[in-house]
This record gives C-alpha cells, sequence and structure tokens, in this order.
C-alpha cells in the first residue's frame, strides 16, 4: 500500500506522518493528530462540520487527501484561541450560536475566512459565507448575530489599538 | 468514507505531468480541486491506481486577456473567478455561473478546468462555455497541443474528447464586442445543489440587430445543449419579447430532460423555458447597457 512522509504546519506546529495515499485530511487532523475539534459530519462534502482553513482558505477536509495538504498550513479550531476566546468563539458564546454545537468548529473556521476577507460584512454576505456549512439546530439566526459580534468586536479592538 | 487505494504523484511541471499519465496510462487520472474526483472515489464510482495532482502546477493558474481572448488557466478556482474584477466588469455571465456552483468552501478548491473536464452535463460552466463559443486547449505527449472547440468537446455523460493522456490547460473566450452581454440562471432545489436546470444566453448587437446569439442549456440531456434553434430565431432581429417567447419555446423543445427526484420531465421543459426567457432578456439588458 502506497505511503508517503507528509509534514503538515497545524495551527503553527508542525506535525509528521507516514500516510496512506488515500488518506484524508480530516482523518489525519483526527486520527493522527488527536485534534478532534475538526468534526466529520456527512462524509459527503455537504455539511461543512469538517472545514479548516488550508493556506488561510476555507476548505472540507474530508475532500482533501492528507498528501495533498503536505507542506502546507492548516488551521483548525484548536488553533482559535489565543490568550482569550477568539471574537468569534466569544460571539457564538454571547449570541447562544449553536444548541449541540457538532457544526460550530466548521461554522467558525468558515467565519474566520469570511471574516479575513471581508471584516464588516452585511447579513446576506454572512449568509452566504456559511452557506456551505449546515446547521440543524439553531436556524442560524443566533449564527448570523454571532458572526455580527465578532465582526463588531474585531472592529473595536482594532480602533482602540490603533488610537 | 475513504477512497480505494492508489498512488498520489505530485509533478513540479506540466510536461512531467504529461509524461506520467502517458507512462502510467488509463488507470491514472488527473487529480485538480478533487471535489468531483474525490467523492466519486469514496463511493467507488472511480477506481484510479494512481492520481497525479495538478493542483500545484502554479502556471495553470491565471486570468487574462491576450490576442482576442479571455484565457482561463485550467485551475482557476471558482472562487477567484468570482472574485475576479476583470471577471465582474467584462464577463459577468461568468461570475453569474461560479457563484452558483455547490457552496463557497467547495468553491475555493473546485477549479473551472475540472468543471468542464468531468464531462458532466448537470455542471454549470459547459453551458455557459458553449454560449460563449469557447475554445479547449489541451497539451499532450512530446509539447503536443490542440484547441478544441466547445461544441466538440463533450461526448456523452462523463465523457469529452480529453485523451487519457492529455491535460486541458487552458480555456479562450472570444473578447466580447462593445454591445455583447451574457448571463447565466440557474434552478436548485437548495445552495449546493446540481440544476434543475440553468440557461446560459449571449447576445452580440450591431446597429440595433443581434448579430450572434448562444444559447447553451444545463443538466437537461446526456451533454450540455447547445439551443440552435433558439439561437437561430434571435439573429437577425432586434430580441423583442415576442421573439423572446418564441427562442425560449424553442430552447424547451431542444432540451432532452429525464425525470428524476429534482422533476419530471414536462416540470423540467417547462423551467427551460422560463430561465431561458429570464436569461435572454437579462443578457439583452446587459448587452444594451442596462442591467
Ligand atoms: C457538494 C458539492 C456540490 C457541487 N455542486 C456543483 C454545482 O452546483 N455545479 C457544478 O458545476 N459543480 C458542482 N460541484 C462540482 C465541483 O464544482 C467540482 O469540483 C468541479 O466540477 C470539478 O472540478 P475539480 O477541480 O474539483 O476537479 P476534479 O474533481 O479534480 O476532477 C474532475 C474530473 O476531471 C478531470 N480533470 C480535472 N481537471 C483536469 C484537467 N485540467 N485536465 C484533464 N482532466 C482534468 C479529473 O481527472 C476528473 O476526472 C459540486 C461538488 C460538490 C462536492
Amino acid at each position: 500500500m502506497a505511503k508517503k512522509s507528509i509534514t503538515i504546519n497545524i495551527n503553527g506546529t508542525p506535525r509528521s506522518g507516514e500516510v496512506e495515499d488515500r488518506l484524508l485530511l480530516v482523518h489525519f487532523i483526527r486520527d493522527d493528530c488527536a485534534l478532534t475539534g475538526t468534526h466529520i459530519g456527512c462524509d459527503s462534502t455537504h455539511c461543512g462540520a469538517c472545514t479548516v482553513l488550508l493556506d488561510g482558505t476555507a476548505v472540507k477536509s474530508c475532500t482533501v487527501l492528507a498528501v495533498q495538504a503536505d507542506g502546507r498550513e492548516v488551521s483548525t479550531i484548536e488553533g482559535m484561541e489565543g490568550a482569550a476566546l477568539h471574537p468569534l468563539q466569544e460571539g457564538f458564546f454571547e449570541e447562544h450560536g449553536l444548541q449541540c454545537g457538532f457544526c460550530t468548529p466548521g461554522m467558525i473556521m468558515s467565519a474566520k475566512h469570511l471574516l479575513d476577507n471581508n471584516p464588516k460584512p452585511n447579513e446576506e454576505e454572512i449568509r452566504c459565507g456559511i452557506s456551505g456549512n449546515l446547521c440543524r439546530c439553531t436556524g442560524y439566526q443566533n449564527i448570523v448575530k454571532s458572526v455580527q459580534y465578532a465582526s463588531n468586536k474585531i472592529q473595536e479592538s482594532e480602533s482602540v489599538g490603533g488610537e | 468514507m475513504i477512497p480505494g487505494t492508489f498512488d498520489y504523484h505530485s509533478p513540479d511541471t506540466l510536461d512531467e505531468a504529461i509524461k506520467l499519465l502517458n507512462d502510467l496510462g488509463e488507470d491514472a487520472k488527473v487529480l485538480a480541486g478533487g471535489h468531483s474526483l474525490l467523492p466519486m472515489m469514496k463511493w467507488r464510482l472511480a477506481e484510479p491506481t494512481h492520481l497525479v495532482d495538478i493542483s500545484r502546477l502554479s502556471d495553470l493558474d491565471y486570468i487574462k486577456e491576450e490576442n482576442g481572448y479571455l484565457c482561463l488557466g485550467a485551475m482557476v478556482t471558482e472562487s477567484a473567478l468570482e472574485n475576479s474584477e476583470l471577471i465582474a466588469a467584462k464577463y459577468p455571465i461568468l461570475k453569474d455561473t461560479s457563484e452558483v456552483i455547490a457552496d463557497p468552501l467547495v468553491r475555493n478548491l473546485a477549479s473551472v478546468g475540472g468543471n468542464i473536464a468531468h464531462g458532466d452535463p448537470a455542471n454549470d460552466h459547459p453551458a455557459t462555455m458553449l454560449a460563449l463559443n469557447a475554445i479547449v486547449v489541451v497539451c499532450g505527449p512530446n509539447g503536443s497541443k490542440r484547441e478544441i472547440n466547445i461544441d466538440d468537446f463533450f461526448l456523452g455523460p462523463l465523457w469529452t474528447a480529453l485523451q487519457d493522456n492529455e491535460i486541458l490547460t487552458e480555456i479562450k473566450i472570444p473578447i466580447p464586442k462593445q454591445y455583447s452581454g451574457g448571463c447565466y440562471i440557474k434552478l436548485e432545489r437548495k445552495v449546493g445543489d446540481y440544476a434543475i436546470a440553468a440557461c446560459a444566453a449571449t447576445l452580440d448587437f450591431e446597429n440595433g440587430q443581434c448579430i450572434s446569439a448562444g444559447i447553451g442549456l444545463t443538466n437537461v440531456g446526456p451533454t450540455p445543449v447547445r439551443a440552435s434553434d433558439s439561437q437561430n430565431m434571435l439573429v437577425g432581429t432586434d430580441v423583442s419579447d415576442e421573439i423572446i417567447e418564441k427562442a425560449s419555446v424553442l430552447a424547451s423543445e431542444t432540451s432532452q430532460p429525464v425525470g428524476d427526484h429534482r422533476g419530471s420531465e414536462e416540470y423540467k421543459r417547462g423551467v427551460v423555458k422560463t430561465l431561458t426567457e429570464r436569461a435572454i432578456m437579462k443578457a439583452k439588458n446587459r448587452a444594451l447597457g442596462g442591467n
């Protein structure tokens, strides 16, 4: 069975492994690196629970081979918290952006990609930005509010920092 | 779900990639964005024993105008098309199309070349490329290169004019004339779904008369469908509402939908008529300076 040695920089830490060519990135993250915050939902590229950032771009890690990510940077939900919760995490907490929580890691990574590219999205842009992520609990309303909360919070802290 | 076993190859150059395909034969497949191929491999609908990854070939990723054509490198992602200023300003039909493909996460990896090379009549770019009279540029062994007219490219479901040892490298689209406009309209059940049906329309005007028209239809036949009768109806006229109505009836008659979970044949023919009508109308507005 074909195997390759790969090194993927995950949340700033290089992670190496001998992997089968067919290993999916999501399995490398969860099983080889024990970072189980990234979830597997539908396994068929629909639900977005497995969303991570690959070189800063949000992708569904159930549809990327681990070997394709060799030498590249991956960010997962575990990398979001610094000294304090990331504004997105805080937003989901404050605005009740989750109920069961299964979709949340993927939702947050998609929202991160959105805010990185469009710091002040309007409601429609937020809804479009998370349209590759399915939530079966919230009806999306509070998720939208959570992203708005984070967007405002990031703006505020930047304007304070800039003074 | 995990794909079957295969050997992964990540060549550094296009020539190397083509050589690999040539040496490995029909059991090898090109891996672009992987968003059609990997799902099929998980379902065991495809079981290639070698994958040749072309996503790291930086020379296939460009959007530029050159020698009278818009040239799209095969690895341009749907997101890149969606966000390109050049595309938004001069080729809104391509923005219309990429925006309705799958969802934003899929679009971050899915490539325009893959969307065409896959040969799936449910994919959205093929109909657009028919309407735009695109040319598909393909590279093969020993530096060979050929240009395939889009009308000769799609041969059947998941079957194109590409040979096993060839790579689609570029799509060329004639730069629009002064009074040209195009538009793509798709009806889908929900975000991320393939089309129930969709219509791509392009129109060129001169002195208020339509001098050429392109109508392409998605997911209503074994290949993307060019509605030639409908195009002919438009050319030489001022594209009045009455003519548009007639042309959309013809498009509906030309389409070959099959009833399935997305609707009955009759329903889909109705959808084709309505979408064609709307697409022509919008293309006309865009051509003549409106929105
Ligand atoms: C959930 C989901 C929803 C989707 N919805 C839509 C939709 O609404 N509309 C739509 O159009 N598409 C849709 N897609 C398909 C998606 O856009 C595909 O990714 C795209 O059609 C194929 O591009 P790719 O780069 O991923 O190609 P891949 O999956 O890598 O390749 C597809 C096929 O083309 C071949 N190939 C790819 N590139 C080349 C090349 N340059 N030269 C030669 N052969 C090549 C491969 O060998 C393979 O056989 C959806 C996909 C998913 C997962």
